[in-house]
């Protein structure tokens, strides 16, 4: 039918903007940790579950929360990998470390990114504590990353 | 544990969210696209069931559910079948900016087609646009593979 | 063999331009809250839960697993259905046949949108075919606008006549609590608004807004005992088009909602439309659509719509009143919307419509539109089918 070497490809970036309303308990969350520094939680009563990242309704119950739980920001790491490429989505270039942190006195956790840490002494059951951003903005990198508790 | 906290002060998070894509248009668009690039040429598809002429080509006629059999020359003239001048601008996620206003903009019938393809109009002025125009397509010097290639339809 | 299904509750959200105050969960929420509570149930009695919205106006790709809090499918079989225009109805439809098929005895079907979010028209451009359409591609407005200019040549429809059912429609929103726009219009005023694409004026065209609509659909058994009046699904129909706007003829005559209400016409056992439907939700982007679409729902013959308007038939009071909600010209939280035509239709069935309630409401129906043109019709009933 045609060249079959050739194949028309359209490259297209498509830009949009987004504006996200954050709601007032994801506001206050990350108010809290713009202003204070403080990580804040959520607690349900009937389900006695405390959530990080917090929400408005607990999905198991369909309560409507409100009580606030002050977190220390110390953690535990959970589980973690070290990524070596690139992407344009990724906060910054390789190697970087990922983790899943259970934060004390919370039933969820974050996933964030693990610094100020050699590869060889990241692992589950690290105690690690937030390092927050010189000029914070309102959003999760205000938490630039988490370090081992010393 | 800390009760009724002040709702105020409400946060955006705003992103500019950017999707890189890369198509490929497939055996029919690339044809299509070649000669339009190559040759200034415009083809659309034939249906052996019901004879219609597609511009945009597609494989398959979906009333049919026949396999299009051949290609057919079409246009570059053609007739106005539906315009409008467009006064408000939008924020046009291919350039991230604003499109610029007014420009023409209509459904065109190619000599031999069934289908209309939708362009842009080199008409501003409402009053003298009319259903069953002839038009042409105005083709760039330098083209690239893309509908645009056409720039846009001028009024004959 | 499937088995008979009723709408037993509904809720919405107060639409408005911009809900600050509430994330995308918390939006939904309010919706599912309100109509837990119009059907007097807890989360617990439902069995699933569908969920749908246009997504590139949020970019938000995954609702159906964000939300799970806000819309209560915690360890519940949920599904996210997602088609343009028409996801409000989709999703509706979805809920009518879980039902029907036996195999769940409550779904929550859920639509909703934060316009606010985004840019509609970014979005909205997003979903043409990037190829052939997306260089070009002006919008609704502008597509609706070339659609409206072939209409009104064929026929001889007029901007006045157009203009009617904006005055119309936003009259009704005014009695209807939960619209968006509750405009005091002339026809001089629309004919006099800012042309955005001739001959579609501003005042023509539908707002954006942010909100959302909950159903919930129950069993034949259950249904009698959770709502005093139900309103029982006579018929869920969908059809689809080709995908290019030029392949199709577009509001004249619009296929896909032409055959859609013939099908659901012959389940429902309706042979004269206007006399046997009682109110009409039509899904109505601009005030031309809803001149077109009453035509292609059998009401009038084709080109009468404009005369249809102007003899009062289809406003509140008249013989077939059409969008006592205000329409989609009034709100328009694009997944939503669809689904806001059926809620408003049980409404109506339910008696429970306040100031903008038609008498009697044995039949009604509803339609979804999306682009490109197809269309979801559903037609509901006072009595059990």
């Amino acid at each position: 039918m045609q060249d079959a070497n050739e194949t028309i490809l359209f490259e297209e970036s498509l830009q949009v903007p987004y504006r996200y309303s954050a709601g007032s308990t994801v506001s206050r969350f990350f108010r809290e940790i713009r202003d204070h520094r403080r990580i804040m939680a959520i607690r349900c009563d009937r389900c006695r579950k405390v959530y990080v990242p917090p929400r408005s309704v607990c999905g198991r119950c369909f309560s409507r929360l409100e009580d606030w739980v002050e977190l220390t920001g110390a953690a535990t790491v959970a589980s973690f990998s070290f990524v070596h490429y690139a992407e344009p989505m990724f906060p910054h270039p390789p190697p970087l470390c990922y983790a899943l942190l259970r934060l004390d006195g919370s039933d969820g956790g974050l996933v964030h990114l693990l610094g100020e840490v050699d590869q060889d002494q990241v692992r589950v059951g690290l105690r690690v504590e937030p390092v927050f951003a010189e000029e914070p903005k309102g959003t999760i990198l205000d938490i630039r990353y988490f370090k081992p508790l010393r | 544990m800390i009760r009724n906290p002040d709702p105020e002060p409400l946060l955006d998070i705003t992103v500019q969210k950017s999707y890189p894509y890369r198509y490929s248009t497939g055996q029919l668009g690339t044809f299509f696209f070649r000669e339009l690039r190559d040759h200034g040429k415009i083809y659309g598809r034939h249906c052996p069931g019901c004879g219609a002429v597609y511009v945009p080509p597609r494989p398959v006629c979906g009333p049919c559910w026949k396999a299009t059999d051949r290609w057919v020359e079409v246009g570059p003239e053609g007739v106005l079948e539906a315009f409008t001048v467009v006064h408000f601008s939008f924020l046009d996620p291919m350039t991230g900016k604003p499109r610029p206003v007014p420009y023409g903009y209509g459904f065109i019938r190619l000599d031999g087609a069934t289908s209309r393809i939708q362009h842009f109009l080199n008409e501003t002025d409402q009053t003298r646009l009319r259903i069953g125009l002839r038009v042409r397509a105005k083709l760039k010097e330098e083209r690239v593979g893309k509908l645009t290639d056409i720039e846009y339809f001028e009024i004959l | 063999m499937a088995r008979k299904v009723a709408i037993v509750g509904t809720g919405q959200t107060d639409h408005k331009a911009r809900r600050r105050d509430v994330n995308i969960g918390e939006l939904i929420h309010e919706a599912v809250g309100r109509c837990l509570e119009d059907a007097r149930m807890t989360i617990d009695q439902i069995d699933a839960v569908l969920i749908g919205n246009m997504e590139h106006f949020e970019g938000n790709f995954y609702v159906d697993m964000q939300m799970v809090d806000y819309t209560g499918a915690c360890m519940k079989h949920a599904l996210k259905i997602t088609t343009g225009g028409t996801s409000g109805s989709s999703v509706a439809q979805a809920g009518f046949y879980h039902v029907a098929s036996g195999h769940f005895d409550t779904v929550l079907a859920i639509g909703w949108e934060k316009q606010s979010d985004g840019d509609t028209t970014a979005g909205l451009i997003f979903q043409a075919d990037p190829w052939y359409e997306r260089p070009t591609m002006s919008g609704a407005i502008g597509t609706f606008a070339l659609a409206a200019c072939m209409y009104m040549e064929k026929y001889g429809i007029t901007e006045e006549q157009a203009a009617r059912v904006a005055v119309k429609n936003r009259t009704h929103a005014c009695r209807n609590p939960h619209a968006h726009l509750k405009l005091s219009l002339t026809i001089e005023d629309v004919l006099n608004s800012r042309v955005l694409a001739h001959p579609i004026k501003l005042l023509d065209m539908c707002p954006a807004s942010d909100g959302a609509c909950a159903l919930i659909f129950a069993g034949e058994d259950l249904a009698p005992k959770l709502a005093p009046q139900p309103a029982w699904v006579k018929a869920a129909v969908s059809r689809h088009d080709q995908p290019f706007n030029g392949d199709l003829p577009m509001l004249d005559q619009m296929r896909t909602l032409t055959a859609a209400a013939k099908e659901a016409y012959r389940i429902a056992g309706i042979i004269d439309p206007f006399r046997e439907i009682d109110v009409a939700e039509i899904y109505e982007p601009c005030s031309f659509a809803e001149l077109a679409w009453t035509e292609a729902l059998g009401f009038c013959g084709w080109g009468e719509g404009g005369r249809l308007v102007e003899s009062g038939a289809t406003s509140l009071g008249g013989r077939l009143p059409v969008n006592p909600s205000g329409g989609v010209l009034s709100t328009n939280p694009i997944g939503a919307t669809a689904m806001i035509r059926v809620a408003e239709a049980a409404i109506q069935i339910m008696g429970k419509a306040g100031e903008r309630q038609v008498p009697d409401v044995r039949t009604a129906v509803s339609t979804g539109f999306g682009g490109s043109w197809w269309s979801d019709v559903m037609i509901l009933s006072r009595s059990k089918p």
